[in-house]
């Protein structure tokens, strides 16, 4: 077998297609920040633990650390850099500005593609480890919020605003559905 | 971390073709321990086979009720299906209970079977660890240990498998489908996993260079009656110190079918048969299930930090069965 141990591949990020070629050991997290210079995605153990490098691949929420750039090719890879629409900001990213969901900000870009996945999945009906009984579907409430957003760690200790946050956007996005 | 090739599979066969005969190489599926392990230096493959794109993403109800469910299946939505959330939800329950909303979303099924302990020796390059390296000893044994064994350990290694979703599993009787070079093949969940012995860094009975295609669930009238529940140090996204997959039917008072399987207590996931033997045909009252807890932890021998481990687990015994009765009222 030919040995290659780099691949030419195309990212498709936000809606543009990037053709580069990446050493097969680049994260994703690695290759929009110093590839593409798409920094909003932050970088923060770098081991799967605390959620700052969340992305939305395919339209689901994933930690860019451990997902392999050369595997997330053909997918549709959305960052914090992407979720408004043009000037217009996301409900979530309004949320937590109206709602003071931030200390110093470094793990926000994280939490709001996190909490964009969590209203997402909760229209989905899925349930997580916070709903009563999983047969049914679950309930928008702050315990529920709590429980998604849990691989999202803040150091400051925001997390009362962020709960706050997070539940008000999906309250909003419940009442327009 | 070392340089790899990667390859990408179209389909099952293709993936165990390009895995044949090359000892350093793996299959990639979610990546979320694997790359991790290679960050770190535990893990060091030549070659990435990348089977998650492969075409077994779904589940596959049969005629007799069994689930067959696809091994390229994300965590989230086998969670989701409502075919698992209804008669199986013990098992949403426990994939739910295990990471967070994004590492769900990567992990796929077949990987998480294959998921390896997170006993932080296994991963400290500067000390030894059987698992890792064989022969080297084990630093648990007398050293931080208080979320490890108290069930089938060795003194060679006391780690624990960190899977929720593969305890629902031993409880439900999954059998694991998988392909090799040879064709496919069964292996029960319950001989899936090895006892530890003196050779902890063999963890499965996977042939060498299978893939994992899926997992069958028999249908089982008594799953339909199933909780999971978790004892952790955080209130989400932590690791088990203890946790049960249960499953109860009772008629008249009598305990007709009973499944019980525990998690963060052995090397794999632990069926407990001795209490579910105490229980059938018996009264269903909390004396008989702490009855039966106390038979099947007979055989618990706690090291000297996690004795903890012996009453929380007859604990959610008597706590989860009285509450499946209650519920069944």
């Amino acid at each position: 077998m030919t040995s290659t141990k780099s691949t030419a591949i195309s990212l498709r990020v936000n809606g543009e297609t990037h053709s580069l070629t990446v050493d097969n050991r680049t994260t994703l997290l690695d290759a929009l920040r110093e590839r593409l210079d798409l920094i909003g995605t932050k970088k923060g153990c770098d081991q799967g633990q605390c959620g700052a490098c969340t992305v939305l691949l395919d339209g689901r929420r994933v930690n860019s650390c451990l997902q392999l750039a050369v595997a997330a090719e053909g997918r549709e890879v959305t960052t914090v850099e992407g979720v408004a629409d043009g000037e217009r900001l996301h409900p979530v990213q309004q949320a937590f500005l109206d709602l003071d969901g931030y200390q110093c900000g470094y793990c926000t870009s994280g939490q709001i593609c996190s909490a964009v996945a969590v209203i997402e999945e909760l229209a989905r009906e899925w349930p997580s480890a916070a709903t009563e009984d999983v047969r049914r579907p679950p309930e928008v409430s702050e315990e529920e919020i709590r429980e998604r957003m849990s691989g999202n760690l803040c150091r400051c200790g925001a997390y009362v605003n962020i709960v706050r946050a997070v539940t008000q956007a999906a309250k909003n996005e419940q009442v327009t559905a | 971390m070392r340089e790899f090739d990667y390859r990408r599979a179209a389909d099952a066969h293709e993936a165990v073709a390009l895995l044949s005969g090359e000892p350093e190489a793996r299959f990639l599926g979610g990546g979320t321990n694997l790359v991790d392990l290679m960050k770190t230096g535990v893990e060091n493959p030549a070659l990435l086979v990348d089977v998650r794109g492969l075409p077994l993403d779904r589940v596959e109800v049969a005629d007799d009720g069994a689930l067959t469910i696809g091994a390229t299946m994300t965590n989230s939505d086998l969670a989701a299906h409502p075919e698992v959330r209804h008669r199986y939800p013990a098992l949403a329950e426990a994939l739910l209970a295990g990471a967070s909303g994004q590492l769900r979303n990567m992990a796929t099924v077949g990987g998480n079977l294959l998921q390896r302990t997170r006993c932080g020796y296994f991963t400290d390059l500067s000390r030894p660890c059987n698992k890792r390296e064989p022969g080297s000893g084990c630093s648990a044994l007398d050293g931080e240990h208080h979320n490890h064994a108290i069930l089938g350990w060795s003194e060679h290694c006391v780690a624990t498998n960190p899977s929720d979703m593969a305890v629902a599993l031993a409880a439900f009787d999954a059998v694991v489908r998988v392909l090799t070079a040879e064709g496919s093949a069964e292996i029960p969940l319950a001989e899936f996993y090895l006892p530890v012995g003196d050779t902890p860094h063999r963890e499965t009975a996977l042939p060498d260079g299978a893939l994992i295609t899926g997992v069958t669930l028999p249908a089982a009238t008594v799953a339909a009656r199933s909780r999971y529940r978790k004892v952790r140090e955080r209130a989400s996204y932590a690791f088990a110190n203890g946790s049960i997959a249960a499953a109860l039917h009772v008629e008249d008072g009598t305990v007709r079918d009973v499944r019980i399987a525990f998690g963060a207590v052995a090397s794999r996931p632990w069926r407990a048969r001795e209490a579910e033997r105490a229980l059938i045909g018996g009264p269903a009252t909390p004396e008989a299930f702490a009855a039966a807890a106390d038979a099947e932890l007979a055989a618990a021998r706690p090291l000297a930090h996690n004795g903890y481990k012996v009453p929380l687990i007859r604990n959610l015994v008597v706590s989860t069965l009285t509450e499946l009765q209650e519920a069944a009222r």
